[in-house]
């Protein structure tokens, strides 16, 4: 069970354990943590998950698909590190994976 | 103000779903959506991907399921207002009083809210201060290319709209087309046509970039763009396009006294009722224990909410279960001998 940090836009942060497997947008939600909408379930359809993924752990995830960049084109605020949270599956080795939540998302 | 027995609000593949359910039982209904045509997120968020879990159904895509809801429900005739949104609605005994952005208003004992997560609008740009120029020198679409000739304009997007409108408004304008990454995503044809004038300098494409400032008083006079390596770059502006395609947005549905669950709207099982008698939820705007984001699920709801909307639209008649495949009545409602 990977811990995975979740940082909002002002600073705070929340550590939890996401179960491997899951995607860091159902973590988010499956806890509660504000500032990931996920409006389309996962379906890679809204870009409502967007997230910050810190410089360290962006050369550890594969890399995004041409699908999920259209979409990130269509988030509030992206940036060069910006990923779709439902894209992101836990495993063990991103064990501490830190993301950080928009200002909102949209 | 017209009369119907239900007033549909959504036309994705719920909304439509009830037309057939409710016009099979008698009932007139009108369909009200924010977007300019039927199909909802099945045609605005994925009409060429296949859908795999309609029931009988191997395979079909978003615009498919479309248009063979909209081919089932021809039979009623219904009419749709497209491109309005529900505004207002109020009580009065028991009927239901709508009035939408267009100013249309309707009157029904029954409402079915069937609004997926909320009306699509178009994404706007993330800056502060665009705020303060939109609808003068900042639009997010084009209604009337006349406001567009003879001017400095600076679009924003990478996907079909951006590239659509750089292409058009070039004809009479200076344009540049500013995207965050250097892959555009659109057709071919127009890709090949935005570089061909490129070449011609009859445009310029800026990426990847994004927008850092506004400069102006009260009408924009440049805007200024930081480029991934950190470089500024100031561009001469009158108007800036935005074309981060459409986000949705539960809009007023949220003040109508509904009782919500995030951006859901709590309904009773049974009927998808909610909390106000003579509104129904249904589709994926609609929660209770168990319930799955499915089109076939919506598929359920409407048709059970239907059932309900019957008794308060005739309250005089008795509900009578019917069969397509045996019932004459049905039968003749669908145009069949």
């Amino acid at each position: 069970m990977p811990k995975v940090t979740y940082k909002d836009f002002n600073g705070n942060s929340k550590t939890i354990n996401v179960e491997s497997g899951l995607s860091v947008m159902e973590g988010a939600i499956q806890n509660d943590i504000p500032g990931i909408d996920a409006d389309c379930g996962g379906s890679m359809a809204c870009a409502t998950c967007h997230v910050y993924v810190e410089e360290k752990w962006l050369n550890k995830l594969p890399k995004a698909e041409d699908a999920e960049n259209d979409m990130i084109d269509m988030a509030y605020n992206p940036k060069k590190n910006s990923r779709l949270s439902c894209q992101i599956i836990l495993s063990d080795e991103l064990e501490g994976l830190e993301v950080t939540t928009p200002e909102k998302q949209t | 103000m017209k009369k119907f027995d239900a007033i549909i609000i959504g036309a994705g593949p719920v909304g439509l779903f009830s037309v057939h359910q409710l016009g099979i039982k008698g009932l007139k209904v009108v369909v009200i959506d924010n977007l300019n045509k039927a199909g909802g997120q099945c045609i605005e968020l994925y009409p060429d991907k296949p859908i795999y879990d309609i029931p009988a159904v191997p395979e079909c895509t978003g615009e498919e399921l479309t248009n063979r809801l909209l081919e089932q429900i021809k039979p009623f005739k219904t009419e749709f207002f497209l491109n309005e949104r529900v505004e207002e609605i109020n009580q009065k005994e028991n009927d239901w009083f709508v009035k939408t952005t267009s100013n249309n208003k309707f009157v029904a004992p029954n409402i079915i809210i069937a609004g997926g997560v909320g009306s699509f609008e178009p994404r706007k740009l993330a800056l502060k201060e665009a705020e303060k120029f939109e609808g003068k020198s900042i639009f997010y679409a084009v209604k009337d290319k006349e406001k567009f000739k003879n001017k400095n304009i600076s679009i924003f997007g990478g996907g079909d709209s951006a590239l659509d409108w750089a292409l058009e408004l070039s004809k009479f304008s200076n344009i540049t087309l500013i995207h965050r990454r250097n892959e555009f995503r659109g057709a071919n044809h127009t890709l090949s046509q935005i570089k061909e004038l490129e070449k011609s300098r009859k445009l310029t494409i800026k990426t990847p970039c994004q927008l850092e400032s506004i400069g102006g008083g009260d009408k924009i006079k440049y805007i200024s763009i930081k480029f991934d390596d950190g470089k500024i770059e100031k561009i001469d502006t009158d108007i800036i396009l935005g074309f981060f395609g459409l986000i949705m947005k539960l809009g007023p549905i949220a003040e109508w006294g509904l009782n919500m669950n995030k951006k859901t709207i709590e309904v009773n099982p049974e009927n998808f009722q909610t909390n106000k008698k003579g509104i129904f939820a249904a589709g994926d705007i609609c929660s209770y224990p168990g319930k799955l984001k499915l089109i076939l699920s919506g598929f359920h709801e409407v048709a059970l909410a239907s059932v309900e909307c019957f008794k308060r639209a005739r309250p005089k008649e008795k509900f009578r279960f019917e069969f397509t495949t045996s019932s004459k009545i049905i039968q003749g409602r669908l145009g069949k001998k």
